[in-house]
Parts: C-alpha cells; sequence; structure tokens
C-alpha cells in the first residue's frame, strides 16, 4: 500500500540526510530495520497514535538547534559508586567513561558486535524493536535500528555489584544523536542501570531489553535540564518466568519528549512496573506512552505516571495493557495523573484495556486537577508559608511515582531534582 | 488575647449571611466554650478567624493581641499564635505526618525571627508529646491523616496544637467522634496545655467534654450571634433543656 503523499515525502527527506553505518554482521537487520522504516513511513500529525503530540521535528531531516543548558548543580547519580560510561552529543567517550570490565557483565560497543562476533547481541538487535511495530506501528524505532551509531551491548549474567550509569552529555546545540543499546540479563542474573542527561539537541534512543528467567533489571532515568532539547526514546523490554523490570524516568524540562516502553510479559510470574515523574514549566510537551503485553499466567504490571504542569506545559498519557488469551490471573494496574498549577496547562490522556481472559483483575485511572486547597490550607493554618505549602503538595503529588524506585538514595536523589527544580520557581 | 467585635461574615459566592454580628472576647488564662444548633455559625467563625477562603467579612473586626488578624494571610495568623483544631481533619496523602510537623515548627519559629530546632531536638520533643497522646511511631511516620480513624485525627490535631504551643487555640467539635476514653485523651491534651498566657476557644455540643475541659465562660451562638453568655452553668443548662428552651427564653 502505498503511503500517503506528505508521509511519503517527510520520510523520504529524513531517509536522504542519513546513511546506514558500516557494520558487517548487523547489516542485514539494518537493512530490515530501514525497510520497515520504508513502509510504514515515518510518523505524521494525522497518525492516531500521534494525536496529541506532534511528531514534525522529531522527523524532520535537520535537528532543531537547542542551547546547551549550564549546570548549576552535580550531575545526576554522581554520589554513587557506580560504572559510569560517557556519550557526548551520542558517541562514545572513552576518556571520559571508566573501564567497562566489572564482574557479572560484559560491556561492547555495538560497533564491535560483530568483530568480537557476539552472538547474543546480534540475535537481538531489532528483533525486540521489530516485534514491538505490531500492533502499533513505532517508525522512529525501526529508523533508529538502522541508523544508530553508536550503543552498547550489556550481557548480564550474576548480580552485578553496582550500577552501570550512563552520562548522556549534550555538548553541542545542533547536535543529532541516535543512539541503540541491547542488554540482555542472564538467568537469576540482576542489574540497575541509571541513565542520565539530555544527550544531544535531538536524541532518538532506543534500548532493547531481554530479561531471562528470574532475572531483575532496575532501569532509572533523568532525561536532563536542557529546555530546547527533544527527545524520542523507547523501550523494549520482554520478560521470561519469574522476572522483574522496574523502571522510573524523571523528566525536567525539554520541549519536546515522547518516551515509549513497549513491554512484552511472555513467562509466568513475571512483574514489570514502568513509572515516571515530569515537571514541565512553559513550552514543555511530554508523552509516556506505554504498551504491556500480558502472555502468561499471573503476571503483574504496573504503570504510575505523574505530571506537574505550569505556564502552558502539556503532558500526554496513553497507556495499554493487553492481556492475551490464556494470561489467566493477570493483576495489572495503571494510573496516570497530572496536577496543573494553573488553568493554562493541559492533559491529555487516553487510557485502554483490551483484555482477552476471564480471570484477571486490571484497573485503570487518569485524573487530572488542581491543589488540593483544602490541604493548602490546612498546610497554611500549621504556619506553612503559601509558596512552601504548594511545593509540599505537589512532591507528594509525585511521591506516588518516585516510590516506585526501590533503592533509597536514588530516589532520595531524585526527590531533591524535584525539590530543586520547584524552589527555582518560588 | 482574642477581641472580636460585631462580626459579620457571608459566603463569597453567594448572597447568604452566616455571622450577623458576633461579639467575643477571650482573656489569656481562660477558657471559653461556644455552644450552639447545628448550622448556627460555629465552624464559620473557626474558619474566619484561622483565614481560609470562601468567606467575606462585611463589617465588624477581630484582633489577636491587639493585632488585626483578618487581613492576614493563615500562614501569619499561624506565626503570630492563631490554631485551629479542625472539626474535619484534613487528609494530605504523600506528605509523612512527621514532615509536615517539622516543616510547620520550623516555619512558625523562623517566622518569628527564632532559630529552626534540629532534626535531634525536634524528635526528642515529638516523641514525648506523642506518647503523652497514645500516638505510636507509626502514625508519625504515615501521611498527614490518611487512614486515621476519627480519634486518631483528634489526637493528631491536639499533638499538633502542643508542638506548635499556640496563643489562641480554637476546637471546633474535638470531641465528635471520640468515645470517652479517646475524648479523656484528648481533654488531658488540652489540659496540659492551660497557662496563664494561653486563651482557648472551645466549640462543642456536649456538657460532657466541658466535664473534662472546664470552662470559664460559656456562650451561646445562634443564627449567627452569640445569644447568651455565662457561666459553666449554662452548659448545663444545654445539656438539660437543650437549646429551644434558651432560645424562646431569649427571643
Ligand atoms: N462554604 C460553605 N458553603 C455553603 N454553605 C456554607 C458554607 N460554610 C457554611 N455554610 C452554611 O453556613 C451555615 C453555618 O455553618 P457552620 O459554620 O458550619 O455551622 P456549625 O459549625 O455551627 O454547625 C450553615 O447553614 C452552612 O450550611
Ligand atoms: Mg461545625
Amino acid at each position: 500500500m502505498a503511503l500517503p503523499e506528505v508521509k511519503q515525502s517527510a520520510t523520504e527527506a529524513r531517509l536522504s540526510a542519513l546513511s546506514l553505518p558500516e557494520s558487517g554482521c548487523l547489516k542485514a537487520a539494518r537493512q530490515a530495520a530501514l525497510s520497515r522504516v520504508q513502509t510504514m513511513g515515518l510518523p505524521s500529525r494525522r497518525d492516531e497514535y500521534w494525536k496529541y503530540t506532534r511528531p514534525e521535528t522529531l522527523v524532520q531531516a535537520e535537528a532543531a538547534k537547542a542551547a546547551v543548558f549550564a549546570a548549576d548543580e552535580t550531575p545526576m547519580f554522581s554520589a554513587f559508586d557506580r560504572l559510569n560510561i560517557v556519550f557526548v552529543d551520542g558517541v562514545f567517550d572513552a576518556e571520559a567513561s571508566d573501564d567497562l570490565s566489572l564482574e557479572g557483565l560484559t560491556i561492547d560497543r555495538i560497533a564491535d558486535i560483530c568483530c568480537k562476533d557476539i552472538h547474543w547481541a546480534k540475535d537481538l538487535y531489532g528483533v525486540l524493536e521489530a516485534r514491538g511495530q505490531t500492533p502499533v506501528e513505532r517508525p522512529l524505532a525501526a529508523l533508529n535500528t538502522a541508523f544508530a551509531t553508536d550503543g552498547v551491548a550489556i550481557r548480564v549474567t550474576g548480580k552485578v555489584s553496582k550500577p552501570i550509569n550512563f552520562t548522556y552529555v549534550h555538548s553541542d546545540e545542533s547536535s543529532d544523536a541516535i543512539l541503540h543499546h541491547v542488554i540482555r540479563v542472564e538467568n537469576g542474573a540482576e542489574v540497575t542501570i541509571l541513565e542520565n542527561g539530555p544527550a544531544a539537541s535531538r536524541f532518538n534512543k532506543c534500548m532493547e531489553i531481554d530479561i531471562a528467567d528470574s532475572g531483575k533489571l532496575h532501569l532509572v532515568r533523568a532525561q536532563g535540564r536542557d529546555h530546547e532539547r527533544r527527545a524520542a526514546t523507547h523501550l523494549f523490554t520482554r520478560l521470561g518466568t519469574e522476572s522483574v523490570f522496574k523502571s522510573f524516568t524523571l523528566t525536567v524540562n525539554g520541549v519536546l519528549t515522547r518516551n515509549e516502553a513497549v513491554i512484552e510479559l511472555t513467562g509466568d510470574d513475571a512483574i514489570a512496573h514502568i513509572a515516571g515523574a515530569c515537571v514541565g514549566d512553559g513550552d514543555f510537551h511530554h508523552d509516556d506512552t506505554v504498551f504491556i503485553t500480558h502472555d502468561a499466567v499471573n503476571c503483574e504490571s504496573r504503570q504510575v505516571f505523574k505530571k506537574v504542569l505550569r505556564n502552558g506545559a502539556t503532558g500526554v498519557f496513553q497507556g495499554k495493557i493487553l492481556v492475551k488469551e490464556g494470561a489467566q490471573k493477570t493483576d495489572g494496574y495503571q494510573i496516570s495523573q497530572s496536577l496543573l498549577l494553573d488553568g493554562d496547562s493541559q492533559f491529555l490522556a487516553k487510557p485502554e484495556l483490551e483484555i482477552y481472559a476471564d480471570d484477571v483483575a486490571c484497573s485503570h485511572g487518569s485524573t487530572s486537577g488542581a491543589i488540593d486547597e483544602e490541604g493548602l490550607f490546612y498546610l497554611r493554618s500549621r504556619g506553612v508559608p503559601h509558596a512552601e505549602a504548594t511545593d509540599l503538595m505537589t512532591l507528594a503529588f509525585l511521591a506516588e511515582a518516585v516510590e516506585e524506585i526501590e533503592d533509597a538514595d536514588i530516589a532520595a536523589d531524585i526527590v531533591s531534582r524535584l525539590e530543586g527544580w520547584l524552589a527555582r520557581r518560588r | 488575647m482574642l477581641e472580636i467585635k460585631n462580626l459579620h461574615v457571608k459566603l463569597e459566592d453567594e448572597d447568604k449571611q452566616i455571622l450577623k454580628g458576633v461579639d467575643l472576647k477571650v482573656e489569656a488564662g481562660k477558657v471559653h466554650a461556644i455552644m450552639g444548633p447545628n448550622g448556627s455559625g460555629k465552624s464559620t467563625l473557626s474558619y474566619v478567624l484561622s483565614g481560609r477562603d470562601g468567606y467575606e467579612v462585611t463589617d465588624g473586626s477581630a484582633e489577636l493581641e491587639g493585632e488585626d488578624i483578618l487581613e492576614m494571610e493563615p500562614e501569619e495568623r499561624a506565626a503570630a499564635g492563631m490554631f485551629l483544631a479542625f472539626q474535619y481533619p484534613v487528609e494530605i496523602p504523600g506528605v509523612g505526618n512527621m514532615t509536615f510537623l517539622r516543616t510547620a515548627v520550623n516555619a512558625q519559629r523562623k517566622a518569628r525571627g527564632e532559630e529552626e530546632l534540629s532534626a535531634s531536638d525536634f524528635l526528642k520533643i515529638i516523641r514525648a508529646k506523642a506518647k503523652t497522646l497514645k500516638i505510636d511511631a507509626d502514625m508519625l511516620k504515615r501521611p498527614v491523616n490518611v487512614g486515621f480513624s476519627g480519634g486518631e485525627k483528634k489526637r493528631n490535631e491536639i499533638l499538633q496544637m502542643a508542638m506548635l504551643e499556640p496563643k489562641l487555640c480554637i476546637l471546633d467539635e474535638t470531641d465528635s467522634g471520640l468515645d470517652v476514653d479517646a475524648m479523656k485523651l484528648v481533654a488531658e491534651g488540652v489540659n496540659a496545655l492551660r497557662d496563664e498566657g494561653r486563651g482557648f476557644l472551645v466549640i462543642t455540643h456536649y456538657q460532657r467534654l466541658l466535664d473534662h475541659i472546664k470552662p470559664d465562660v460559656v456562650h451561646i451562638l445562634a443564627g449567627g450571634r452569640i445569644v447568651k453568655t455565662g457561666g459553666p452553668e449554662l452548659a448545663l443548662e444545654v445539656e438539660n433543656n437543650g437549646y429551644a428552651g434558651i432560645l424562646a427564653e431569649e427571643a
């Protein structure tokens, strides 16, 4: 079927600005991804899945310039004992990174997958992304698979002693980065992955995570304070029996962010929690698009998304739980809420459930509202000044999402950033 | 301590006059009780004094130690020494009770130019006060009033009062929803705070709270006015004859 003309020409314009990287054994995967892009076409504003978020700036051939934010606080997670992997404008920086060896895992750049003949990574690269293209198309992810210029392949074989931290530095105001990571957590292995930073003026990131039986992966990311940056990220996670995946994303600022998470529970008794907290002020558009598929028995999924919006900021949530036939005893929970600090901001939500099994417990809820005046008065009547009381209530609103982070130190770091954001707006 | 003159209050969004000329003077060291039928304006009076939105003062004044409080923000009134134990304490999910109290205590100290309490001093004090009110560590950790029983909420109000050491304490139906033991606890908490320098305005329907917190003066508020003022015996009269008799007498 031919694409609509506008979509066709936009897709061609974008593709003509890119070239497939030289990559021996990933060539087939990249080429297959490219043909997926050509068949689907890149997102346009007419697409149902892009109803609330305009994709033009994510699709256009050149990234719009974005000023580099001068950070006035210590980088996130920097106080932790961690293995740090640094990318500057989407390019791996070996100098700035730690030695990539650590007990319980191996880390390689995707460029080395072929020369080192890393089978598991070859077998994963682009595979979960391709699976994630049905029933809903995600062309920007396929574009990523085809054209990613850097990224790492991490294989976790044991219980890793410290978190792996990605630091994504933005240094060039015209940077346009495409990164692709593949992560395989083997049977019973455990790891925590941290990500921090805006990465580039425009960032297209794809992460494919395959968690084998009883494996555990915790992912906590923070998307950086640069106001003008744009990002489209995709997370594809497949979970085996009794495995656990927990993810939390903090988004502070950014003119446009679309975070898609595609999670497939394929083994019995698996658990997937995905949470996010975002705070936006003014020219800020933040979209969480989540698709969770239950395809096994007795699995639990939980989505908790909270957005604080002010001065005309926009929040979007599209979240779906699909329970396939036979996925009995599914426990699915989804909540998306926004706190609108003024009348100019808006929250657009589309929660969906699609269930083909009869013995399941699924619930979803979405709310949007202002600060609770009763609570505010109660705090003020005890002497807490208006601004401080508002901040307390705002942090309280975000708490349910932040509580999804298991590690207390990481959660405290996140909370301190939120406090800072609020304090700067007093 | 508190001096209210000819206070007229209407609802902001509705053409409804609720207080129609209240005169009241609470001296330091004294306990004044306000009784009155449902809907007579008792809670409205307490809200207007503490600065809640939604009311409009159309006439009259209210001063705390000579300062006009009606122009102040709620937090300024609190720092000036005003405290309201709410008839319906508000639940605040996500804000820990302890965090809330420490923030409040230190905000008031800061507003008064005093030094903030250190975390350890604060802990010592709150633990001791919580213990006398039979408030356990778990209640201190939980979000403010969330999942608290009626009695727990009221005890939590008294704990806040004890921590903030206000000059004027207004208790709005603090006895409602309490069983006898809980009421004793609350009354003991209040009595422990009775002091030369502190005034109390105790709003209640029932004599039984006043058996435990002995008032110096009792007022009857009806139809937005104080229709009768007397000694503790007035509360007994209400208990025995109901409001109907008193109101008929005053009409
Ligand atoms: N915010 C409000 N909106 C509408 N009516 C109100 C409001 N506050 C008070 N009232 C009305 O004012 C009157 C007095 O109420 P209240 O002060 O709560 O009485 P009390 O505490 O003596 O029972 C009642 O008729 C009540 O319905
Ligand atoms: Mg009342």
